[in-house]
């Protein structure tokens, strides 16, 4: 690969890595405190008042809801709020100027939403191998949920701050739109408890795939065949992609 | 060959005003050329659309011959630009802009440290490296922006108002360091207020007005065309009438000093020849007004009709 691509391509991801370690805490320490609190509330005080849920016992059964979970909401939090931060101070011009095409900049923005995902992911995984006693079932699968989730909320997260004019608009998306999804994504339930229209409707909330997809690869069971999960991941990645491409090509929210 | 060549260029804002109309400009490899214009004439405007900061509504743009839609990557990479707002990542340390900006032209890391530490250390600022860039005076933060624009080596360096805000002894360094790196071959675009900086720097100058180009010239050829000048004259002693002097109009404006306007036909010799015979001594004498800036209130105000 031309020198140009993979050098730029490494300064963004190398400057997005460093901008979100600088401030650990407040992006790697929270989803980690929370992730206690759910566990010891959910897990521990209420869960052991429940019986079993899809055979397993309450606490290991919402661990890979709330790992994703942690997964989803960092990869776009640090790409909506990076990207809206180049914008806003206008340092996006940097890039602008120089010869990186837009794949790049996409690339690079979305590998560091990717990379804080990951290294939340992983921190909030060993936080649930302290209170549950979980195996990984098929590690081929966990690792390509858990990876293909995180590329594509940085693809979202992106979409939101090309669009985003204030900073209200890079919190509006993830309070109204972003939580709920989670919450009704089978992150703390089965969709098999729910009547059957309402199993209907979780059907087109694209979280309750990727939840149950890692479930399988962290448990083995899912209220979803796998390749309808993967599909659909694989399908939203790539519209998100191409839309992407598209804003960064016309510069909307960039270039007047 | 041609460092920068424009056909055609026209800029429409979606939401304001027609800011450029058919505008034509070709820059020659190694020039040091001035782009001159009222508050909101165009030229931030123009440099936006060569720089791809700003979508053109048509026309082309050409870097050293090559088309800034047709190749992208090479014509970039010619180009650096130092542009009119500061644009920093505020929480970043100086050394990192400059660092990731070699970053973003492919240079790799180390060769990037090497040149970021020659440029900071030209424009003075190698001290501050490890400085926040908000953390700089603004003056300095011009000088990063120098530093920056200059790291991957650009053939074509744009400036849009590097000395606006500068104190004189920071701004005389930048010209004479512009003045050497255009000496060593690259082609200097610049744009200011301060005419007397455009007329000691530039070769070629253009002015723009209300998005077209209404003048295009040689600095010396333009200099020439002046009509007339205004000197203002410092006498050694008081003046105790203002002296008729054949063809030419003085104007007493201060109890040691006159103002005459002499055109380009009766030259100096005789208006001094004519003093000294009215006995009076002439201890110092400088023009009422920067000539380029005569001239550029000329042109501006001809290309409006006059209206101001
Ligand atoms: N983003 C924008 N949206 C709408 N109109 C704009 C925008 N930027 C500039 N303009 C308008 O375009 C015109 C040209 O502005 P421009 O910034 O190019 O002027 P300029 O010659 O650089 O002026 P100055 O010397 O003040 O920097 C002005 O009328 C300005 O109001
Ligand atoms: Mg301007």
């Amino acid at each position: 690969m031309k020198a140009l691509y993979r050098v730029g391509f490494q300064t963004i991801l190398y400057k997005e890595i460093r901008r979100f370690m600088l401030i650990a805490v407040q992006t790697i320490l929270p989803p980690a405190i929370t992730t206690i609190l759910y566990f010891i509330i959910f897990g521990q005080l209420i869960g052991e008042q429940l019986g079993d849920m899809a055979g397993f016992r309450y606490i290991d059964f919402i661990v890979p809801g709330l790992i994703l979970m942690a997964v989803i909401s960092n990869s776009y939090a640090n790409t909506v709020s990076s990207f809206y931060g180049s914008k806003f101070q206008r340092y996006i011009e940097e890039m602008l100027v120089s010869p990186l095409p837009n794949w790049v900049i996409l690339a690079g923005f979305v590998s560091g939403g990717l990379a804080r995902g990951v290294i939340v992911g992983i921190v909030v995984t060993g936080v649930a191998l302290f209170f549950s006693d979980i195996q990984i079932y098929s590690y081929s699968v966990t690792f390509a949920v858990f990876i293909l989730t995180a590329i594509l909320f940085s693809l979202a997260g992106f979409i939101n701050a090309v669009y985003a004019n204030t900073f209200d608009d890079i919190s509006i998306i993830p309070t109204f739109v972003l939580t709920p999804l989670t919450y009704l994504g089978g992150v703390f339930y089965s969709i098999n408890l729910l009547p059957e229209f309402w199993q209907h409707v979780s059907l087109v909330n694209p979280v309750l795939y990727m939840v149950n997809a890692f479930r399988y690869g962290l448990l083995g069971v899912s209220d979803i065949s796998l390749s309808v999960a993967f599909g659909i991941i694989l399908a939203f990645i790539v519209v998100l992609a191409a839309y992407s491409m598209y804003l960064l090509n016309k510069g909307v929210g960039i270039k007047s | 060959m041609f460092a920068l060549q424009i056909q055609q260029l026209s800029k429409q804002y979606s939401n304001g005003p027609r800011a450029l109309e058919q505008v034509d400009l070709t820059v020659q490899k190694g020039d040091f050329f001035a782009l001159l214009g009222p508050n909101g004439a165009g030229k931030s405007t123009l440099i936006g659309i060569i720089c791809s900061l700003l979508n053109k509504s048509s026309g082309s743009v050409e870097i050293f011959g090559h088309d800034l839609d047709q190749a992208p990557e090479t014509a970039k990479s010619l180009l650096g630009l130092v542009p009119q707002e500061f644009n920093f990542n505020g929480f970043e340390p100086v050394l990192a802009i400059v660092v990731n900006q070699a970053g973003y032209y492919g240079m790799p890391r180390h060769r990037a440290l090497a040149r970021a530490e020659t440029v900071l250390k030209q424009l003075h600022l190698w001290d501050k490296r490890h400085t926040q860039s908000r953390d700089l005076s603004g003056g300095m933060k011009r000088r990063l922006m120098i530093a920056r624009a200059l790291v991957h080596e650009p053939h074509l360096l744009i400036l849009d108002e590097p000395t606006a805000g500068v104190d004189i002894e920071i701004r005389r360094s930048m010209w004479a360091f512009l003045r050497k790196i255009n000496q060593q071959g690259t082609t200097i675009i610049l744009t200011t207020h301060y005419l007397e900086e455009a007329e000691s720097l530039c070769r070629h100058i253009a002015i723009i007005d209300q998005g077209r180009i209404v003048e295009c010239a040689p600095m010396a050829a333009l200099l020439s065309q002046l009509a007339q000048e205004t000197l203002v004259l410092d006498t050694a002693q008081a003046l105790e009438q203002v002296p008729e002097l054949d063809g030419f109009t003085l104007q007493q404006t201060a109890s040691h000093s006159l103002e005459v306007t002499v055109s380009r036909q009766q030259g100096f010799s005789a208006l001094f020849a004519g003093l000294k015979q009215a006995g009076i001594e002439v201890v110092s004498l400088r023009n009422k007004q920067n000539r380029l800036e005569q001239l550029m209130l000329d042109r501006v105000q001809r290309a409006s009709g006059g209206a101001v």
